[in-house]
């Protein structure tokens, strides 16, 4: 138990996608504006990454990896080569299904969410999810709390981004560093912040 | 070189620079430049999906039904990315384990797919793989600038080749140990985007929000 509550905590503050490794900077930057909408897409962010990250990790274990295919009668195949496109193919896949979904036994939740998920196929971090997932080599349960964690380490920093963000209009801010310039400078500042989790042992 | 395809090739890498203007595709590529040899070879992954995604997507444009171009797009890229991964794993394997897995997220890098879907739909090949190159080098650009910078103030060398002696090794100058940690990235882009539009003053951003000055007898 102890080593999943510390896999939770490096994937949500050490190891933090978008502050550490720079995943999903794009829609980042673009939905940090106001905290209402930041909330929206942080929560969809979460419930795809506890999916695909999971779902992946699964495929690659028992379909793409050398070997895996033994339960099969084909042990000598090695279908890594096709990671990529799998992965990616997952991901648009259960993005389509879980609006279908939604749309159809939570509309609230679907109208909220609405115009984020299709967004998600394209971010960074949901595809940087899987990717460590499968080169670290979790198992199915530490695949599952690292898809929770990482996820809820991205919404985490977008919220808080968008409320320095909220606040920042009232500032006066140098001319070329309106806008864009002075968010890179405040991710900086951040991502020193989430650092200083670094030294946490469980 | 005729002047569209001059356009087409200059153009994204000052005046319409996808990463400082656009916002777009510093995901992946960030983390990667810590030092500038990983850096170079994340260029030329990304300048070569780009060209030639573009390229394939504008020969399939006329017969593309638009109802499934995106999941055909992220195919095309999807396969590139694979056939250039494959080609670091085997010819700079080194180099591959470095940037482990942001080669793969070249994928979901936005400026190919932006690319391909606003340019390479409409316009012919030729033109279409130059814009594929030249935003290639636009992100090259910016990518390049921050390593070099992040290595040299950060460890002292360029390439691995020593340039300030550091203090440790019998020389002057002191490392910055925080240029090797990731916020450094972020701070160095938000510099280059202050000289970027210091010089080019068009692109400055409009405040959304400016606070006017209202005396209290005004206000009441």
């Amino acid at each position: 138990m102890g080593s999943y509550v510390e896999l939770f905590i490096k994937a949500v503050f050490v190891e933090n996608l978008a502050l550490s490794f720079f995943l999903g900077m794009c829609t980042f930057l673009a939905v940090s504006k106001r905290i209402q909408t930041a909330l929206g897409l942080g929560a969809a962010v979460v419930v795809v990454q506890v999916i695909t990250v999971p779902v992946n990790t699964f495929l690659y274990h028992y379909v793409l990896e050398e070997g895996a295919l033994a339960w099969a009668g084909l042990p000598d195949v090695d279908l890594s080569f096709l990671g990529l496109v799998t992965y990616i193919g997952v991901i648009a896949a259960m993005v389509q299904i879980l609006e279908m979904v939604l749309d159809r036994y939570f509309p609230p939740l679907f109208h909220a969410l609405g115009i984020y998920l299709p967004l998600i196929t394209v971010n960074c971090a949901i595809l940087g999810g899987t990717l460590f997932s499968v080169q670290r080599d979790y198992t199915m349960s530490e695949s599952v709390v690292y898809g929770i964690g990482s996820g809820f380490g991205w919404a985490l920093a977008l919220v808080g981004l968008a409320g320095i963000r909220e606040k920042l209009k009232y500032s006066d801010v140098p001319d070329g560093l309106q806008g864009l310039g002075i968010t890179f400078i405040i991710v900086g500042l951040m991502s020193l912040g989430f650092m200083a989790f670094a030294g946490i042992q469980l | 070189m005729s002047s569209a395809a001059k356009h087409a090739l200059i153009d994204p890498v000052v005046d319409n620079n996808p990463v400082t203007l656009h916002v777009l595709g510093i995901c992946s590529a960030l983390a990667v430049t810590t030092s500038l040899l990983p850096s170079l070879y994340m260029c030329l992954a990304l300048t070569v999906v780009a060209a030639f995604a573009n390229a394939a997507v504008s020969t399939i444009r006329h017969v593309l039904p638009t109802s499934i171009r995106i999941i055909v797009q992220m195919t095309i890229i999807a396969s590139l990315v694979i056939v250039v991964d494959q080609s670091l794993q085997a010819f700079a394997f080194e180099t591959s384990r470095e940037l482990s897995v942001f080669v793969g997220l070249i994928i979901t890098n936005c400026i190919v797919l932006g690319r391909t879907e606003s340019f390479a739909s409409k316009n012919p090949v030729g033109l279409s793989f130059l814009d594929g190159v030249g935003n290639g080098l636009g992100y090259s650009v910016i990518l390049i600038l921050v390593a070099s910078t992040r290595e040299l103030l950060g460890a002292g060398t360029l390439l691995g080749y020593t340039i300030l002696p550091t203090v440790a090794d019998g020389g002057w100058y002191s490392p910055n140990g925080m240029m090797l940690l990731p916020p450094s990235a972020f701070f160095v882009i938000g510099l280059i985007i202050w000289a970027v539009r210091s010089w080019k003053v068009e692109q400055v951003e409009k405040a959304e929000f400016r606070i006017h000055e209202v005396h209290r007898t005004e206000a009441l």
